[in-house]
């Protein structure tokens, strides 16, 4: 019984949060839609946090780069298909490493600030202050973060792409002796144009959910600066589950399905 | 709903869990009168001001304001009826990312079409009257704890409301500043026929600018009347609370 009744909890639980997040997401639509937007504050926000982020996106893309290819390029000269390590590189680059570590980098740095700012603005009264002046918080606080990751995520992968395809070239060379001539053909051959449109795809729906994960755990936040804690905390480790998650299910219907 | 009730709170029960803050509890605010509210710390003062203010519902009863019901009002309508009213906070509340000047002059900027000068006009009186000078582009975490509770009052009243709840806008100030708000309270009803309800512990400043007074204990109203009524009251609750004797009905 009591199994059951804990069951039963956890569900509740679960749907309040399913609903809660929806009816962020339709108000923050219903905003958008209407056109209610705060430029200046978006712009300060892409400002921040995309420049904020470029360092580390540049840095875990430009290593991830360089492994793949250190452990393709030796084994595929051994078999004599040195010629194709440009295209394993770009093709996991493009299509999966470059979106998924761009975004799970910016949730952790980016994510957890947003949960953070207004974690604490709850606490401190502010989010009610601003309900009392006839301001809406999705309008003043959600809807220019959203906006400011769509752009800034999808912007900060096509660098994360590029560096990790160039880094990926330097160690072929450097150690596999692969020029980067081969590279960069093989590179053409294994990766069109819709892989690196779908690539931005799947950054896109990445933004929306560090947007709203992180916008959700902090306007949902009780209890003094533990807290702010603990929300900033949960919007990292849900976010980052729900990246990965959604990243399996749109690699099957973008690129599996076929 | 009569013409003279601004405001009412009709057998409102709330509870935060188990905790059952107000039960059964309604009270009157008359249009266009100062109504102060008294009543032991934590008993659930600033609560009140919540449910007129519709930031929260309560668990049973309802709230009007102005003849609206907010309860069972979707956020999206309560947002536009909240207009009408403001809250000058307990603790400020004051937009941390912003100076103290954008902070009382955002309602203006977001809700009236009204040119920079001219705003920036109307929030340094209302900086002025509550005695805060050169402080326009300072911000929140430069301030005292009492400065930035008289600038949270500045931005409660520069949009001119309806009605505006004050939650115990003099706490912890100086006596000088403490006139001075008073005065301000006052100045405003005068001038503007605005209502307004005033939570304060400054017996001094509650019996200088009230018209009615209310008692709030164990969540309901035990008392209300004008000031003087309830000045000679004698109600043992109110005569202890009055008094701040440690015998009586209250517990210590
Ligand atoms: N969000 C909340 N969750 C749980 N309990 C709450 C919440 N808000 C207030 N309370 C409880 O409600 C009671 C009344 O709180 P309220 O802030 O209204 O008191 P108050 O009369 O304004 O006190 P004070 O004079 O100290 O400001 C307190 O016991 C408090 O613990
Ligand atoms: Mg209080």
């Amino acid at each position: 019984m009591r199994l059951l009744e804990r069951f039963g909890d956890r569900t509740i639980a679960f749907l309040e949060y399913l609903g809660g997040i929806v009816s962020l997401i339709g108000e923050s639509i219903r905003s958008l839609v209407h056109a209610q937007i705060r430029f200046a504050e978006t712009f300060v926000q892409s400002y921040e946090l995309g420049l904020g982020s470029l360092l580390i996106v540049l840095l875990t893309s430009l290593f991830t780069g360089m492994v793949i290819s250190l452990e393709s390029a030796q084994q595929a000269v051994q078999f004599g298909i040195g010629s194709l390590v440009g295209g394993a590189v770009t093709y996991t680059s493009v299509r999966e490493l470059g979106p998924m570590l761009t975004a799970v980098v910016v949730a952790g740095r980016v994510g957890s600030a947003i949960a953070a700012e207004i974690g604490s603005m709850v606490v401190t009264e502010q989010i009610d202050a601003l309900r009392s002046m006839g301001l809406s918080p999705v309008r003043f606080l959600v809807v220019p973060r959203l906006l400011a990751l769509a752009i800034m995520l999808p912007l900060l992968t096509i660098f994360a792409d590029i560096i990790s395809i160039v880094g990926g070239m330097w160690i072929a060379q450097a150690y596999a002796h692969i020029n980067p001539a081969t590279f960069i053909s093989s590179a053409r051959q294994a990766v069109g144009f819709d892989d690196v449109v779908k690539g931005l795809v799947k950054a896109l729906v990445f933004a929306c959910i560090i947007a709203f994960v992180g916008c959700y755990q902090g306007l949902s936040t009780r209890g003094g600066a533990a807290g702010v804690g603990r929300a900033t905390t949960s919007a990292v480790v849900i976010s980052i589950i729900l990246i990965f998650g959604t990243n399996f299910i749109m690699s099957y219907l973008l690129f599996g399905a076929h | 709903m009569d013409r003279s009730i601004y405001a009412r709170l009709d057998d409102v029960t709330l509870s935060f869990g188990e905790h059952v803050i107000l039960k059964n509890c309604s009270l009157d605010i008359v249009r266009g009168a100062i109504t102060c509210i008294v009543g032991l710390s934590g008993a659930g003062k600033s609560t009140i001001l919540r449910l007129l203010d519709g930031l929260i519902e309560p668990s049973n009863g309802h709230v009007y304001v102005d003849g609206h019901d907010l309860c069972h009002t979707p956020e999206r309508k309560l947002v536009d009826l909240r207009q009408k009213t403001s809250l000058a906070f307990q603790f400020a509340a004051l937009l941390d990312s912003l100076t103290i000047g954008e902070n009382v002059g955002l309602p203006l900027r977001e809700h009236t079409a009204l040119p920079d000068e001219k705003i920036r006009h109307i929030v340094d009186d209302a900086l002025e009257s509550v005695g805060l000078r050169h402080i326009y582009d300072s911000l929140p975490s430069e301030l005292s704890g009492g400065m930035l509770k008289r600038a949270g009052f500045a931005r409660a009243i520069v949009t001119r409301p309806e009605l505006v709840l004050y939650d115990e806008p003099t706490t912890g100030l100086d006596p000088i500043v403490t006139n001075l708000i008073t005065d301000t309270i006052l100045r405003l009803r005068q001038k503007l026929d605005g209502t307004a309800v005033v939570i304060s512990h400054d017996l001094h400043s509650i019996f200088r600018m009230a018209d009615y007074v209310a008692m709030l204990f164990e969540g309901a109203i035990i008392a209300y009347g004008p000031r003087e009524e309830i000045r000679t009251s004698t109600n043992p609750f109110v005569q202890q609370f009055l008094t701040g004797s440690e015998v009586g009905p209250i517990p210590v």
